[in-house]
C-alpha cells in the first residue's frame, strides 16, 4: 500500500445491484471468490429450494385437507414429506443462514474477505451440486422416502430397496462436506480477521451466534457423517451395522443421528437469533440489552445442545436414569433461551420503535419462538413426551420454532439486509402483505396441529378416516398453508422486482450502528478502503449518534496494532474506488473450486450406479472423477491466491 | 507476535504473498488445521464408540481375542475350550498382536521423523556447528526426514494391507459379523487418513526437491506435521482399545 | 518480522536430541503395553484395563504436548483441541453408557 497520490473515485449512477467497477456476466459469477457474491449465490439458491420445499409442503397439506383423500399416492406422499423436511433443513434454512454468514461476517468484523476465499467458493458449489442431486429424483418418483431423519434399519436395503435412500444418504454426505468446509473457514475468519479494536466482546451478536454455530457444525457433523457411512456401507458393501439379525442395535442410528440432530436444531435457530439481535436494537434506537448475557446464553445453548440428544428418543425405553438425565439437561436449555427472549423484550422496552417489515418479522420471532419453546419444554418431560411423541403435536412444536423462529427471523434479515446487498430497499407495502399473510397463515396452519396431535393424529400419516375429530383442524391447517403461499408469492415478487425498481438505499439504510452500514450499498469488492479501528460495540453510532452509545465502554486499541493494520479512525465511506487504485491486493477469480466441487460430487454420486447394476460404470465414474478432483485440488493449491 | 505488514514483499518465485494483518498474530491455516483436528476427534470418537458398543455382540466368529468353533456356539478365551471342535472348524483369535505392534512402532517412529523434518526446515540456512558429525548433517536434511516419514507411512499401510488380507484368508471380511464390519471400518478410516497424510508428505517432498523448503515454509510443514501426529495419536488409542484390551 | 525475533519465540521448541528421547519414552511405554498383554496373570488382573488406558493416555499426551508442540504454542490451539477432545470423549462415554458397555 505504497500509494501516495489520492486514488480517484469511480462515479456511476447509484442503485445498481452490482457495485460499480465490478466484473459482470455469468463467468464472473462462476469464478467468483468474493464472499459477498458467494453470499448472494447462497441466497438465490436457497430461496429457490425454499419455493420447491414450499410446494412440497402445500401438496402435503392438500392431501391432508379432507379425510380419505387420495390426491397423491401413499408412496409419493412419503417422498414429499421426506423431501420437504430434508430440503427445508439442509437446503433452505442452513444455506440461508450461510448466505448471511458469507455476506455479513467479514463486513461486521471489518475484514476484506473470509480467511479462505476459494474454500468458500468450494463450499457453495458443493452445496449447489449436492442440492440438485437430492432434489431432482422427486420428479422421477425415486426421491428419498424414509423421513428426514432416515431411521435405520428402516433405511437399509432389506426394508428400503431401490435408489430412493441412496440419494438421501449420499446427498447428505455431500452437503456435510459443504457445511464443514464453510465452518472451518468462518471459525478462522472470526478468530483472526477482526479489525483492530474489534474484541470478541464487541462483535455484533449475529457474528457471535454464527461463531457458536460453526463450532456446533464441526463438532456435530462428524457424528452423522459416521452414521451415514455405516448406512452407506450397509447398503452398498454388505456390512452389518444396522442388521438386527446379526446382533446390531436398532438404536445405533438413532443415537448417532441425534448426537448430530440436536445441535443441528441450534444450527438452524441461532443465526436467526443473531439477525433479530441486529434488527431489534436498530429499530428500537437502543443498544442491545444485556449484550454480555446474550453472548453467554448463546454459548450455553450451544454447549448444552450436545447433552440433550436422547430427548428425541424417550419413547424407545432407555430406562429411568437416562431419561431423567436427558430431561433435566433439556429443561436447563430453557434458561439461556428464556434469557434471550427477555433481553429482546427489554431491548424494545422504552425504545423509539419503528415498525418496519423487518422489525415486524423480528418481533414475531420473539413471540412465535416463545410458543414453540414452551411446547418444547412440555415434551422435555418424558411422561408428557410419551403422550406427544410422533403426533402432530411435535409437528406443531418444531414448526413454531423452525418457521416461527428460523424462517421469520431470516425473512426479517432479508428485508433488513436487502438494501445492503442490492443497493435498493424492498417494498414495505408488499412486505406488509407478505408479513401478515405469513404471520396469520403460519399460526392458522400450525396452531391447530397441537389439537390434532393431542387427539392422537400421528405424524407422517398418509390419510385418515372420518370421525376422529381431526377434520376441522386439518382443514384449517390447509387454509393457513394457502395463505402462506400467498405470502410467499408476495415475497418472491417483491424480492425480484425491488432489485431494479426499489427505492435507492444509502450506506446506512436503517440508522444501524455496526460496521457493515459504514460502507456503500452494495459494498465494493474490497469492502473497506481503510480498515477502521473500533472503539465500542456500535462504532457507527459512535460517530453518528454518540448519545446512544454514551453508556458503553469505549477503548481504542494500542497504537502499534492500529499501525500494523494500517487502520484509521472510524469513518463512513461513500465513494467507490477500484481495489487496484487503493493498492489492495484482491484474490484472483478462479474456476478451480467449482471444478473441485463438481468432481467431488460426481465421485460421491458415482456410487449410485452400483444399485443400477452398472458396477464398472460406478468404478469408472468414481475413480475418474476422484482423480479429476485431486487434480483440481492440486491445481487450486499450487496457484497463488492473489 | 505480529505478522509483517502488508507492504512487506515476502513473495518468492513471482508469488505476490502479501502478509496480512491478523487479529491474533496467528496464521489462518494453523487455526483451521486445529479446528479440523477438533472435528476429527468427534469423528473418531463416533467410530471408536461404535466399535466398543458392538464388541462382543457378534453372533458368529472369527472374534478378535476369543477362540470359537464354526459348527458349535462355543466361544472361549483359551484353545482348550474348543478342543471338541474339528480342527478345520476352529477359529483362532484373529488379531495379530506381534505384527500390529511392529506397525504401531513404525507409526510412532514416523512421528519422530516428522518432528525432525519440521526442525530441519526451521533451521535451514543455519550453518552447521564446527566439527559437525554425520548425525548433525543428517538432522539438517529436511528431504531425508520427509522421505523417512512418508516411507514409514507407506510401511504402515503395507502392514495394514497384510493384516486385512490375512484376515480375509482366515474368514473375516467386512460382511462376516459386527466385529468385521466395525473393525474394518474403524481401521480402514484410519488407514485412509494415513494415505492422505502420505500424499501430503510426498507433495511437500516434491516442493522440497524442486525449490527447497526453508524457514519461511515452516507453516506449510507444520500443518502437515500436526495432521500426521494427530493420525498417530488416533492409532495410539486404537492400538490400546482395539488390539490390547479384551 | 525479523528472523531473530522469530527464533526468539521458538527457543522453547525441543531440540533434535530431545525429540529422540521422547521417541524412546514412547517406545518403552508401547513395549510395556505389549509385554503386559502376554502375561496372563496381568491380563486377569482388574487393573489391566485401567493400566493400559493410562499408558495409552500418557502416550497420547506426550505426542500432543511435545510433537504437536501444543505445550509451547498459543493457548488458542490448546483450547480448540482440548475442548473438542473433551466433548468427543464425553459423547463417546455417554453413548457407551446408553448401550450398556458400562454399568452404573
Amino acid at each position: 500500500m505504497a500509494t501516495t497520490a489520492a486514488p480517484a473515485p469511480i462515479n456511476t449512477p447509484a442503485g445498481t445491484s452490482y457495485a460499480p467497477g465490478e466484473a459482470t456476466g455469468i463467468w464472473s459469477w462462476l469464478t467468483t471468490v468474493d464472499h459477498k457474491r458467494i453470499g448472494t449465490l447462497y441466497l438465490w439458491t436457497a430461496l429457490t429450494f425454499f419455493i420447491v420445499a414450499g410446494i412440497e409442503a402445500f401438496i402435503i397439506r392438500l392431501q391432508l385437507m379432507k379425510p380419505n383423500n387420495q390426491l397423491v399416492s401413499a408412496e409419493m406422499y412419503n417422498q414429499l414429506f421426506t423431501m420437504h423436511g430434508t430440503t427445508m433443513v439442509f437446503l433452505v434454512i442452513m444455506p440461508l443462514s450461510a448466505a448471511f454468514f458469507n455476506y455479513l461476517i467479514p463486513l461486521q468484523i471489518g475484514a476484506r474477505d473470509v480467511a479462505f476465499p476459494r474454500l468458500n467458493a468450494f463450499s457453495y458449489w458443493v452445496y449447489l451440486f449436492g442440492g440438485i442431486f437430492m432434489t431432482v429424483p422427486i420428479f422421477f418418483d425415486v426421491a428419498p422416502n424414509g423421513g428426514w431423519f432416515g431411521y435405520a434399519p428402516l433405511t437399509t436395503m432389506q426394508f428400503s430397496g431401490g435408489l430412493n435412500i441412496d440419494f438421501w444418504v449420499i446427498g447428505l454426505q455431500i452437503l456435510g462436506v459443504s457445511s464443514l468446509a464453510a465452518a472451518f473457514n468462518f471459525i478462522t475468519t472470526i478468530i483472526n480477521m477482526r479489525a483492530p479494536g474489534m474484541s470478541l466482546m464487541r462483535m455484533p451478536i449475529f457474528t457471535w451466534m454464527s461463531f457458536v454455530v460453526q463450532f456446533l457444525l464441526i463438532l456435530a457433523f462428524p457424528a452423522i457423517t459416521i452414521a451415514l457411512f455405516f448406512l452407506q456401507f450397509d447398503r452398498f458393501f454388505g456390512t452389518q451395522f444396522y442388521e438386527i439379525a446379526a446382533g446390531a442395535d436398532p438404536l445405533l442410528w438413532q443415537h448417532l443421528f441425534w448426537v448430530f440432530g440436536h445441535p443441528e436444531v441450534y444450527i438452524l435457530i441461532l443465526p436467526a437469533f443473531g439477525l433479530v439481535s441486529e434488527i431489534l436494537p436498530t429499530f428500537s434506537k437502543k443498544p442491545l440489552f444485556g449484550y454480555n448475557v446474550m453472548v453467554y446464553s448463546g454459548i450455553m445453548i450451544g454447549f448444552l445442545g450436545f447433552g440433550v440428544w436422547a430427548h428425541h428418543m424417550f419413547a424407545v425405553g432407555m430406562g429411568a436414569t437416562a431419561d431423567t438425565i436427558f430431561a433435566m439437561a433439556t429443561l436447563l436449555i430453557g434458561i439461556p433461551t428464556g434469557v434471550k427472549i427477555f433481553n429482546w423484550v427489554a431491548t424494545m422496552w422504552g425504545g423509539n420503535i419503528r415498525f418496519t417489515v423487518a422489525m415486524k418479522f423480528a418481533i414475531s420471532l420473539v413471540a412465535l419462538f416463545t410458543i414453540g419453546g414452551i411446547s418444547g419444554v412440555m415434551h422435555s418431560s418424558p411422561p408428557t413426551d410419551l403422550q406427544q411423541t410422533d403426533t402432530y403435536f411435535i409437528v406443531a412444536h418444531f414448526h413454531y420454532v423452525l418457521f416461527g423462529g428460523s424462517i421469520m427471523g431470516i425473512m426479517g434479515g432479508i428485508y433488513f439486509y436487502y438494501p445492503k446487498i442490492f443497493g435498493r430497499y424492498m417494498s414495505e407495502k408488499l412486505g406488509n402483505w407478505h408479513f401478515w399473510s405469513f404471520f396469520v397463515g403460519m399460526n392458522m396452519t400450525f396452531f391447530p396441529m397441537h389439537y390434532a396431535g393431542m387427539l392422537g393424529m400421528p405424524r407422517r400419516i398418509y390419510t385418515y378416516d372420518i370421525g376422529q375429530g381431526w377434520e376441522q383442524f386439518n382443514l384449517w391447517s390447509t387454509v393457513g398453508a394457502l395463505l402462506q403461499g400467498v405470502g410467499l408469492i408476495c415475497f418472491v415478487y417483491n424480492f425480484v422486482k425491488s432489485r431494479k425498481r426499489g427505492e435507492v438505499a444509502p450506506n446506512d439504510a436503517w440508522g444501524a450502528g455496526t460496521l457493515e452500514w459504514s460502507i456503500p450499498s452494495p459494498p465494493p469488492d474490497y469492502n473497506f478502503a481503510k480498515i477502521p479501528y473500533v472503539t465500542s460495540r456500535y462504532p457507527l453510532w459512535d460517530i453518528k449518534q454518540p448519545e446512544m452509545t454514551a453508556e458503553l465502554t469505549h477503548t481504542a486499541p494500542d497504537a502499534g496494532v492500529i499501525a500494523d493494520a494500517h487502520a484509521v479512525p472510524m469513518h463512513e465511506e461513500t465513494q467507490y474506488y477500484t481495489a487496484k487504485s487503493l493498492g489492495i491486493p484482491m484474490p484472483f477469480p478462479t474456476i478451480k473450486p467449482l471444478f473441485a466441487a463438481l468432481f467431488m460430487v460426481l465421485m460421491m454420486a458415482g456410487l449410485v450406479f452400483i444399485h443400477l447394476d452398472l458396477f464398472w460404470v460406478a468404478i469408472f465414474v468414481m475413480i475418474g472423477s476422484g482423480a479429476a478432483f485431486v487434480g483440481s485440488l492440486y491445481g487450486w493449491l499450487t496457484s497463488p491466491l492473489e | 507476535m505480529t505478522v509483517a505488514t502488508a507492504d512487506t514483499p515476502a513473495g518468492h518465485e513471482g508469488h505476490h504473498e502479501h502478509v496480512h494483518y491478523t487479529s491474533t498474530g496467528l496464521e489462518n491455516r494453523k487455526i483451521a488445521i486445529w479446528a479440523l483436528i477438533g472435528s476429527e476427534c468427534m469423528l473418531f470418537a463416533s467410530l471408536i464408540s461404535t466399535y466398543l458398543i458392538y464388541k462382543g455382540r457378534s453372533k458368529v466368529g472369527p472374534f478378535p481375542h476369543e477362540w470359537s468353533c464354526k459348527t458349535s456356539n462355543v466361544v472361549g478365551k483359551t484353545a482348550e475350550l474348543v478342543a471338541g471342535c474339528a480342527p478345520a472348524d476352529v477359529l483362532k483369535p484373529i488379531l495379530d498382536i506381534p505384527v500390529t505392534s511392529q506397525s504401531t512402532f513404525v507409526l510412532l517412529m514416523s512421528s519422530l521423523a516428522m518432528v525432525l523434518a519440521l526442525a530441519a526446515v526451521e533451521n535451514k540456512g543455519h550453518p552447521l556447528p564446527a566439527g559437525a558429525g554425520w548425525w548433525d548433517r543428517c538432522l539438517a536434511s529436511s528431504k531425508f526426514w520427509l522421505m523417512a516419514t512418508a516411507v514409514m507411512g507407506v510401511a504402515f499401510i503395507g502392514y495394514q494391507s497384510y493384516e486385512f488380507t490375512s484376515f480375509v484368508h482366515e474368514g473375516l471380511t467386512i460382511k462376516t459379523n459386527l466385529f468385521g464390519s466395525s473393525f474394518f471400518t474403524l481401521t480402514g478410516f484410519h488407514g485412509a487418513h494415513v494415505t492422505v497424510g502420505v500424499l501430503w508428505l510426498m507433495s511437500l517432498l516434491w516442493i522440497d526437491r524442486t525449490r527447497g523448503l526453508g524457514p519461511k515454509d515452516e507453516l506449510v510443514v507444520d500443518i502437515c506435521a500436526l495432521y500426521w501426529h494427530f493420525v498417530d495419536v488416533v492409532w495410539i488409542v486404537i492400538f490400546t482399545l482395539v488390539y490390547l484390551i479384551s | 518480522m525479523s528472523d531473530d525475533a522469530k527464533h526468539a519465540t521458538e527457543t522453547h521448541h525441543p531440540t533434535g536430541n530431545q525429540y529422540l528421547k521422547i521417541a524412546i519414552i514412547l517406545t518403552v511405554i508401547t513395549a510395556i503395553e505389549v509385554w503386559a498383554y502376554y502375561i496372563p496373570a496381568l491380563v486377569a488382573s482388574p487393573l489391566f484395563n485401567p493400566a493400559l488406558i493410562i499408558m495409552s493416555a500418557l502416550k497420547f499426551a506426550i505426542v500432543v504436548l511435545y510433537y504437536m508442540h501444543i505445550k509451547f504454542d498459543h493457548s488458542l490451539f490448546r483450547l480448540l483441541f482440548t475442548a473438542s477432545l473433551i466433548l468427543a470423549m464425553c459423547t463417546g462415554t455417554a453413548l457407551m453408557f446408553l448401550f450398556g458397555v458400562f454399568k452404573l
